[in-house]
């Protein structure tokens, strides 16, 4: 037990930041650059680490709220959900909703550490990741219903179990592949990617998530940067279960293999972010709607 | 069974003393203190007395009963007190006397000598009248009781009498109340002639024989009272009018006697059809969403709460709405998980949303204001009622490690127990998860608004410049009610014994002892929840230990414009408008100007207004067309022509001969 839980944090904190490095890599080859090292997210937190801190003169303690919770909502989250064929170290019925709720309260904090710089710019931020979010959840949970339906149990372990793979082959499988669809655009707009949002932006005025920590600096902006690609680890997670649902029995392969995943679902990122531009705001939502729809279709075909 | 009348004594007692804790006041000049310390002890000598009868149904597990004759007709004067009436009057116990010391400043009688008496003595009268509508057991009881909460309630709306806005809010209350009280008259009627008394009959007695005219007449009663979405029309105004602790009294409890009143009544029933079930999963979604939709679109921070209570009222109604099916699809862990979730969200909007009331009540105190849009930056005048408020925020959201997520967690439970099943209409209750979602993030979005505008940036007028904090005397009342929030959402076990009696009360069965247990594993919540909490605490130490020497000395980052105001931040208004406009089409917000032309534009105007869909949009533009057209018929058959009366008068002889003849 205690040798898992080990595992599964030391397999997180350790290869979480890779991911962003793999996306840069991934479009720096598309646009025929050689683009930052794959450790390049980790050479910038050593740098945010040693560096101070500014603070407006606007901000309370609820400013330096948003990084805390950011950094500590991933790590607990991350306990409730199977690594691959790697089980959750903490597992019970219905997780599933405290698993999604936890992000909500990350979601809550990062907002008002936003609101607390009185800053306009970051309160275009807050007000769009509050409306997106809202329109993603219940696409999140119209996942989770229909992979609660196919299991036996309402823990995530129980709905990432083994038997996803007879699921595929069965009448399931086009249900499983439609969520597949969803669960990659929820994890787009969670992460702030591309099309929904674009990190690299220099224009406040079009930015999300990045313009909501526009004020932050040294560690405490390491800590929000640590967070943010440990929560695209968690989600990936997610994802990654759902399409590679094979199990070796040895606990290194099936640790090698979650990262191979892991590994693709972050180049598949990169490609999307290569290949798209970012969507006009007005249209987002109708995307997310859209996907919504998409997730009722999958739910309907596993309830009839 | 324990039916000693010994313990009764203490809920009597208290009763008593809550009720005419004002009276002693009303002797006295309204110039000087108005005895309203005397008042606030007697209310929280009352609300301890009955605390003691609650701990004692508690400990004995049983309930304690009183049966007295009386002369009139239908029965005795019978008062029961078990779990389902005392997982109502804990939250009322907490909030009472909460409310009452928190009064002391707020509404000082030397500040208020023309309505701080009237405020005391009904604000006792209400909370006595609603101890006993959850312990009456007869008809005749139940109603007297609740006819005096209900004016109780009308004048605690109308305390500031001499504003207009009150005596509209007051009126508007006044009128839904009475007609939902008229659907009670008639349910009771009913429930005389079926069950051949007036007393209340035992759980699970009736058959379902035509009980379905008694549902929607306690639909419409007591969902009026509850404020279930088509019928809310009367809180939004009356919640905004009344004193913050009334408010808080008024959305924390008094509101929740009508689910109170739902619940009794549905356990009436040995069966029960399964469009009840349906019926309350439909209204509860459609408050919930709409109820949070309305009030991310409003101004005014306490019109803003009482729309939340439309919402929270909305999940409530899911949860008893899944317990009802369970009942009708004969599911025990449906019925244990949804009326657990339903009842301990009771309790817990009752908690949580008089602790927004008490600490919104501690901002317009100092700020002189309810527009949300003209306060900004409390946090730093105000770091006590700040947390206060941050705390309450996160519970209503229904975030972990709070007590709102307890209670939305078991009714999510709940609504994903038909998955389990093949039976394909029971599965359509799954729909109730996405709709739990979508209010969920609403109503995040809508109080980290409240929380970010009201509390964080730069004040936004000078009145929110010159704030201060509260006195300790407003300040402890809701530091008690933030520890009862953090006790429900940490240790979560200690609930189960309470709601495992309350379920058993309305079931009629003993499936309550699977609480807790395997399907809902209440202990693995708590422990994440601590975890969280150790792991926030020794982050959030260690970053605040060295950050503690930087100063904070330079002004937010403007893109580089030199001269930002604290105008220029975001509001309220813009920082829902996204959202509104996205449920435009169950809002209909009204927008004015905002227009810009020309190269060098002039000065120019914005306003969006929110009116309320069902008061504002649908009954007064029917009521007025009714009005219009009865004078339409009365300038037809009144119209001063002396022949047409002396025809009337004929014809009336014609039909009274023909009658007579006939």
């Amino acid at each position: 037990m205690i040798i898992w839980l080990f595992l599964h944090l030391a397999l997180l904190l350790l290869f979480a930041p890779m991911l962003n490095g793999i996306i840069i890599k991934t479009k720096a080859l598309f646009g025929g650059r050689v683009g930052a090292p794959l450790l390049q997210s980790y050479y910038d937190l050593a740098r945010l680490w040693r560096k101070g801190f500014v603070f407006s003169r606007t901000t309370t303690w609820v400013f330096l709220a948003g990084p805390v919770v950011g950094l500590a909502v991933p790590l607990v989250a991350s306990l409730l959900i199977p690594f691959g064929a790697l089980p959750a170290p903490i597992s019970f019925e219905g997780d599933l909703i405290l698993f999604v709720y936890l992000f909500a309260l990350s979601r809550f904090f990062t907002v008002a550490s936003a609101l607390d710089t009185g800053s306009s710019f970051e309160g275009m931020g807050a007000a769009r990741e509050v409306t997106f979010s809202c329109l993603a959840e219940p696409t999140l949970l119209f996942v989770l219903l229909v992979l609660a339906r196919l299991s036996d149990g309402l823990s995530l372990d129980t709905l990432l179990g083994s038997h996803l793979l007879t699921a595929w082959h069965s009448d399931a499988g086009a249900s499983l592949g439609l969520i597949l669809v969803c669960l990659f655009l929820v994890l787009l707009v969670e992460n702030s990617r591309i099309p929904f949002d674009d990190p690299n932006t220099h224009l406040e005025l079009t930015m999300i998530h990045e313009v909501m920590v526009l004020d932050h600096s040294g560690p405490a902006l390491g800590m929000i940067l640590y967070g943010a690609a440990l929560k695209m680890m968690v989600m990936g997670a997610l994802l990654v279960r759902l399409a590679i649902p094979w199990q070796t029995g040895w606990w290194l392969s099936d640790a090698l293999l979650f990262l191979a995943g892991l590994a693709g679902l972050a180049v598949l990122i990169g490609v999307v972010e290569s290949i798209m531009a970012r969507l006009r705001l007005p249209r987002v939502p109708q995307v997310l709607v859209g996907t919504m729809l998409l997730s009722i279709f999958a739910l309907v075909l596993v309830l009839r | 069974m324990d039916t000693g009348e010994s313990e009764m004594i203490w809920l009597l007692s208290g009763i008593v003393l809550t009720s005419f804790a004002g009276v002693p006041g009303l002797f006295f000049s309204r110039e000087g203190s108005g005895r309203e310390r005397l008042a606030c002890t007697l209310t929280l000598a009352g609300t301890f007395s009955g605390l003691i009868a609650v701990a004692m149904v508690l400990s004995s597990a049983g309930e304690i009963r009183l049966d007295l004759p009386w002369s009139l007709p239908g029965g005795a004067l019978a008062l029961r007190l078990d779990p389902l009436a005392a997982v109502f009057l804990l939250p009322l116990f907490l909030v009472v006397a909460a409310g009452s010391v928190y009064g002391l400043r707020y509404w000082p009688q030397r500040e208020n000598p023309g309505n701080g008496r009237k405020l005391r003595l009904f604000y006792g009268l209400i909370s006595g009248a609603i101890m006993l509508v959850l312990t009456a057991r007869n008809g005749m009881l139940f109603l007297m009781a609740w006819e005096v909460m209900a004016l109780a309630g009308f004048f605690l709306i109308t305390t500031e009498e001499h504003k207009e806005e009150a005596r509209r809010a007051g009126y508007i209350y006044l009128i839904a109340t009475h007609t939902g009280t008229l659907a009670l008259f008639a349910l009771f009627a009913l429930l005389d002639h079926t069950s051949g008394s007036l007393m209340f009959p035992d759980a699970g007695t009736l058959t379902a024989a035509g009980s379905g005219l008694m549902f929607l007449l306690g639909l419409f009663g007591f969902g009026m009272k509850a404020g279930l979405m088509p019928l809310h029309i009367w809180l939004p105004g009356a919640h905004a009018a009344a004193p913050s602790h009334a408010s808080a009294l008024l959305s924390g409890v008094m509101i929740k006697s009508g689910i109170y009143g739902l619940v009794r009544f549905t356990s009436f029933f040995a069966e029960i059809p399964a469009w009840w079930g349906w019926t309350l999963l439909l209204l509860g979604a459609i408050s919930g969403i709409l109820g949070v939709a309305l009030a991310i679109a409003q101004h005014d921070i306490k019109r803003l709460l009482a729309y939340h209570s439309v919402e929270n009222i909305g999940i409530i109604a899911l949860g008893l709405g899944l317990a009802l099916l369970g009942r009708s699809y004969d599911q025990p862990v449906l019925v244990i998980l949804g009326l657990s979730g339903c009842l301990l969200h009771v309790v817990n909007h009752g908690l949580f949303k008089s602790l927004l009331f008490l600490s919104a009540g501690s901002v317009i105190h100092a700020a002189g204001t309810r527009d949300i849009d003209q306060l900004g930056g409390l946090l730093k005048r105000q770091p006590w009622t700040g947390a206060l408020f941050l705390g309450a925020a996160v519970a209503i959201s229904g975030l972990p490690p709070f007590n709102g997520f307890i209670s939305e967690w078991l009714i999510y439970l709940g609504a994903l127990q038909p998955l389990k099943h093949q039976n394909s209409i029971l599965g359509m209750a799954v729909l109730t998860v996405p709709a739990l979602a979508l209010i969920g993030g609403l109503a995040l979005a809508c109080f980290v608004k409240v929380f970010g505008i009201v509390f964080l940036g730069e004040a936004r007028s000078e009145a929110a410049v010159q704030a201060h904090e509260a006195p300790l005397s407003m300040l402890v009342p809701m530091a008690l009610l933030l520890v009862a929030c953090a006790w429900i959402g940490l240790l979560p076990t200690t609930l189960v014994p309470l709601l495992r009696g309350a379920v058993e009360n309305w079931a009629g069965t003993d499936g309550g002892t699977m609480l807790g247990g395997s399907f809902a594993p209440l202990g693995w919540v708590s422990l994440i929840g601590w975890l969280l909490l150790a792991l926030l605490a020794a982050v959030g130490l260690w970053l605040s230990r060295i950050s503690r020497k930087v100063p904070r000395a330079i002004g937010t980052w403007g893109c580089g414009f030199q001269f930002p105001a604290p105008r220029m931040q975001y509001t309220a208004s813009s920082f829902a408008d996204f959202l509104v406009r996205l449920f435009h089409f169950g809002l209909w917000s009204e927008r004015h100007g905002g227009q810009v032309t020309g190269l060098l534009p002039g000065v120019t105007r914005f306003s969006s207004h929110t009116p309320d869909t069902v008061l504002d949009r649908m009954l007064f533009p029917i009521f007025l067309g009714a009005a219009w057209l009865c004078r339409l018929l009365r300038a037809c058959i009144h119209n001063g022509v002396i022949a047409v009366y002396l025809l009337y008068i004929a014809l009336t002889v014609i039909v009274l001969l023909a009658l007579f003849i006939l």
